[in-house]
């Protein structure tokens, strides 16, 4: 055997395992799913082919409405203001290298490393209306009205972003300080000699030389602001009313509480191209930065 | 004037310290206010005064309850157990992968690559009924294998492989080039050489892949459903359906959130790099 043919047959032996796990559990998984989406099924009994009536109930399902701009609530709340926030942390400690910022930095990120649903369940008992600790420290501060919070349809959706914009931004800002470490001095340097102020260094500097991460971030944002669901599961179980349930949670109720797999199915193919649709925008719009 | 910008500067050093110090402390109060209050008496966590840290009356109580309702022993040696087993069987998996796909010239490589990062723009919900299916087909409901299966073929496991694709191109050819002209095999090149050499890697997809099966919980809640295999998060998810007391709710959500925060503290430098790490695999 020629030594070419040798390694075409070592290559496809050594992807093999990977490759036949991939086919099952998700590239075959992914086509079955979109088959399910055709057809009643309760798990029990087989399932029954009806065509596109699953898509066709969807778009005329109230509740599904209902979630889906739940669910861009929070992607258009906690998507620009975690990036905000992280950007500006991630500035903020990179111009200090004592000991003691190392201190913030680890203080920051601790959040993002523990279990939502561990931290959901602290959260709970923050956010009681009457015994929890926020309220108690509003009062303390001289509020005399106080948000119900996690009671209340309309301050349930704020209350989970409080816990989601704590819980990420430490992460994200790691992500960004990581950027910034790779922008060389001398740049910086260069400019303050040729008299450029800080606003102009960080407009003409940071920004533009923070882009490729600014890009990574914002997708990985978008898609994780998109997939909330441990938190809504723990700490609202999507409600009160369905303030908070988002189709992530939809998807997972329509299938493991009612065992409708067909429709579940059917609503997560809905979820799947949106959000492809917007990750393509997203590189779209990165294109037409990248060309001028 | 020296001087003046010298006064400058350290007032804006106390308006940085006073901000992030307030900043620390709102992050890292939920952790020490749940730890505390979960060795209050359930009385005190009711009436007393919620901004109290400290336990007026010290109890462990909570902690006997807790262990008596539900084996958090066991829920916490399980979480432990799996993601330490779980991410190196990722991790042998990907990195062979993408050795092959790096390495070995064959036909198809590139089209095969692209379908593997591809799979990481699905949301995890879509394969959610077909696996469950298959392993349910597989007779492999309530066991560790189904946990280990999903984590290794999908999209986290993805990711593991588009990483170790953008180190093994940065490590140079010389040295396998050298043993396999000696008639070294590729798999010992794999092992020798290139495994060894890629000990950054390793440890970005290591504690990357840690964090991931520690917080996973819609699986299996789904997969698992005897006591003896469940996890933390699931058995959190029983403790808060079946315990009405907050304080023991409160006991188990400190025991799971303290072993993670020893690894964190002992392993800080690691995960701080790899989190930097790992958005550079988007460059």
């Amino acid at each position: 055997m020629s030594l070419q043919a040798q390694e075409e047959r070592l290559g496809w032996l050594y992807v093999s395992p990977a490759l036949i796990g991939f086919m099952v559990f998700t590239f075959g998984s992914i086509l079955r799913s979109l088959g399910y989406s055709f057809t009643e099924w309760d798990l029990l009994t087989a399932p029954r082919w009806i065509g596109l009536r699953n898509f066709a109930k969807i778009f005329q399902d109230g509740y599904f409405y209902q979630y889906m701009s739940n669910t861009f609530y929070f992607v258009i709340l906690l998507v620009p203001t975690v990036l905000v926030a992280s950007l500006m942390l991630a500035i903020l400690i990179n111009t200090r290298t004592k000991g003691i910022t190392k201190a913030y930095r680890a203080a920051l990120f601790l959040p993002s490393i523990t279990s939502t649903v561990a931290i959901s369940m602290v959260w709970l008992w923050i956010f009681n209306p009457s015994m929890g600790v926020l309220n108690n420290l509003l009062l303390a501060i001289g509020f005399d009205k106080v948000p119900q919070w996690l009671d209340s349809t309309v301050w349930s959706k704020p209350a989970l972003l409080i816990m989601r914009i704590w819980q990420m931004s430490g992460y994200y800002m790691l992500m960004f300080l990581a950027g910034l470490q790779t922008i060389p001095e001398t740049l910086y340097e260069a400019s303050e000699v040729d008299g450029a102020t800080r606003r102009q260094q960080f407009f003409r500097i940071t920004i533009p030389m923070l882009s490729n991460i600014f890009f990574v971030v914002a997708i990985l944002l978008v898609i994780e602001a998109f997939n909330m669901f441990e938190s809504i599961f723990i700490m609202t179980g999507g409600g009160p009313l369905g303030s908070t349930s988002t189709i992530m949670y939809y998807i997972y109720e329509k299938g493991f509480s009612y065992y409708e797999m067909g429709y579940s199915s059917a609503l997560a193919w809905i979820f799947f191209i949106l959000i492809l649709i917007v990750t393509l925008i997203q590189y779209r719009f990165r294109h037409e930065q990248a060309g001028e | 004037m020296p001087f003046k910008i010298e006064k400058h500067k350290t007032g804006r050093a106390l308006v940085f310290h006073t901000f992030m110090v307030v900043l620390s402390l709102l992050m890292v109060y939920p952790f020490v206010w749940s730890v505390l209050s979960s060795f209050k008496p359930i009385e005190e966590l009711y009436s007393g005064n919620p901004l109290n840290l400290i336990p007026q009356t010290f109890t462990t109580e909570n902690y006997r309850r807790l262990f008596e309702i539900l084996p958090f022993g066991r829920f916490t040696l399980n979480s432990l157990y799996l993601s330490i087993a779980i991410p190196i069987a990722m991790i042998l998996v990907a990195s062979l992968t993408s050795y092959a796909l790096t390495r070995l010239r064959f036909r198809g490589r590139n089209v095969l690559f692209l379908a593997f990062v591809a799979t990481m723009m699905i949301p995890s919900h879509v394969v959610l009924i077909p696996n469950y299916k298959t392993i349910v087909d597989l007779n492999l409901y309530n066991t560790f294998t189904a946990l280990f299966l999903t984590s290794m073929f999908t999209a986290s496991n993805a990711f593991n492989i588009f990483f170790f694709r953008q180190f093994f191109l940065t490590i140079p050819k010389d040295l396998e080039n050298a043993a396999i002209i000696d008639g070294c095999p590729h798999i010992q090149v794999f092992f020798r050489i290139i495994l060894p050499n890629s000990k950054p890697a390793i440890a970005t997809t290591a504690i990357l892949s840690f964090r991931s099966v520690w917080n996973q919980f819609l699986w299996p809640m789904i997969v698992i459903n005897d006591y003896d295999k469940m996890t933390l998060t699931v058995g959190l998810k029983y403790l808060k359906d079946w315990e009405p007391n907050w304080a023991v709710l409160l006991a188990g959500a400190a025991i799971s959130i303290i072993p993670i925060i020893i690894v964190f503290l002992v392993f800080q430098k690691q995960f701080m790099s790899s989190t930097m790490n790992s958005g550079f695999g988007g460059k």
